[in-house]
């Protein structure tokens, strides 16, 4: 915010709040955030409505401004940062609350990789978008991601990497996946900044998602699509 | 002959070609140094070199189109072009753009490969993946680089956001010199990692030029 008059947060109505809640997660503001979630569940807001209309609305503005070229990597984490602040609030009561949920996802940074910052965002973007995530983290080998899937029968796969050298991994877990007979149960989404569409297609993902709100958006689309044909087999 | 321009002109501008003998190197800003040296030491006067701004290390993504309108921009003028770039992270988009437009670049994933020997580089890389590399260049311009790329300089409490999973801070030094040195120790200190110089003189950059200059 520009002005230099001080905003209480408590005296603006609901749809101001949500409106200042987006600009302070545009500039990082994670006490702010924290305050204006808890002054919404006050006012009997549910908790995935808060989520929704406020903290991924607003995340979602904060992922086109990168796309753009208009907000750069700090920028982004710090908003990053805001959004945990709150999702760290919602978080039990979403639980509680019984919020849907769109599907479940296992996502890791793959062997060989230490670099999660891309993969954090879309691990808590998915969450904001109702997955449920389980992040394996970083330096992940093919049995780590088997042994996942195995034990959390999630519905997308995804694969994370930063650097050149560590990308060809991800065709690794893939081809492991086939050569059990798993690969077609389930999506199979990768990203990171050296890979393309082309690189997903090549080593046989489902979809490169170039960055978290793709990977939401993706991720929504393919678990319709598997939900469809279950229901059309069904 | 190319003169040096300073660190931040190669940088952010690069440095334009002299016109000047058959074969054209096209680098990194980063490298300009290193390779104008080697260049000089063996009396390559039938190279030239142009190198693209530095700063595009932070931006893969523009990496391949810079290198395909300069290609073109110097096609006509020299019978040989040589792309002295690593894939750097264009994801095979770079050699693929070779390939199609009939040039040769240096082997292997990046700068700090090629200094090292990319061979042992890559077998090594199983066991360092959590090293942070710097070279002669980057040490000189950590800050345009890493530190306020990063905003570290606004907001340095996101340092272990970037950085927790890195052990160690390796110098990949091309030259013998001590304020380097010890400049690249604060580097290490300041990102909160351990420190370890590897001396790698020129590696692969000195053993590819050779065969291009010979070709």
């Amino acid at each position: 915010m520009s002005d230099d008059e001080e905003i209480i947060l408590a005296d603006l109505p609901d749809d101001e709040l949500v409106l200042q809640m987006m600009d302070d997660l545009y500039d990082g503001l994670k006490e702010e955030i924290e305050e204006s979630v808890q002054i919404l569940l006050s006012r009997g807001w549910t908790p995935y409505d808060i989520l929704t209309k406020a903290l991924v609305a607003g995340m979602t503005i904060v992922g086109h401004d990168f796309r753009d070229g208009i907000l750069f990597v700090p920028e982004v984490l710090l908003a990053a940062n805001a959004m945990k602040g709150g999702m760290f609030i919602l978080k039990p009561l979403l639980i509680e609350t019984g919020a849907p949920r769109m599907g479940k996802m296992v996502i890791g940074t793959v062997k060989g990789d230490i670099h999660d910052i891309g993969k954090n965002l879309v691990g808590m973007m998915m969450e904001g978008a109702g997955f449920e995530v389980l992040d394996l983290g970083i330096n992940n080998s093919v049995e780590k991601y088997l042994a996942a899937l195995e034990s959390e029968k999630p519905d997308i796969l995804g694969m994370s990497a930063l650097l050149t050298t560590t990308m060809p991994y991800m065709k690794v877990v893939i081809d492991t996946m086939i050569a059990n007979g798993i690969r077609d149960d389930y999506i199979v989404l990768v990203g990171g900044a050296p890979l393309n569409e082309e690189f997903g297609k090549a080593i046989g993902a489902d979809a490169y998602c170039r960055d978290a709100a793709v990977a939401v958006e993706t991720a929504k689309s393919f678990v319709a699509r598997k939900h469809n044909q279950m229901a059309a087999n069904g | 002959m190319s003169t040096l321009p300073s660190d931040s002109t190669l940088t952010d501008t690069g440095l334009a070609a002299s016109g000047q003998g058959r074969i054209l190197l096209i680098a990194c800003g980063a490298l300009a140094r290193e390779i104008l040296t080697v260049k000089q030491a063996n009396g390559w006067d039938h190279m030239d070199l142009t190198c693209l701004p530095a700063i595009l290390h932070n931006h893969p993504e523009k990496i391949t189109d810079a290198v395909r309108a300069t290609v073109a921009k110097h096609r006509a003028g020299y019978a040989t072009i040589f792309v002295v770039y690593g894939d750097c992270g264009t994801g095979g988009q770079l050699q693929s753009a070779c390939d199609e437009m009939g040039v040769e670049m240096m082997p292997g994933p990046h700068c700090y490969a090629f200094f090292e020997g990319t061979a042992g580089f890559i077998d090594r890389a199983e066991t360092e993946f959590s090293a942070f590399y710097l070279t002669d260049f980057l040490v000189r311009q950590f800050d345009a680089f890493v530190w306020r790329p990063l905003g570290l300089d606004r907001h340095p409490d996101l340092r272990d956001m970037y950085f927790a999973h890195y052990t160690k801070l390796v110098y990949q030094a091309q030259t013998d010199d001590p304020a380097l040195t010890d400049l690249a120790k604060t580097c290490a200190q300041r990102l909160g990692l351990a420190f370890e110089r590897r001396f790698t003189g020129y590696g692969d950059l000195g053993t590819t030029l050779e065969k291009v200059a010979k070709a």
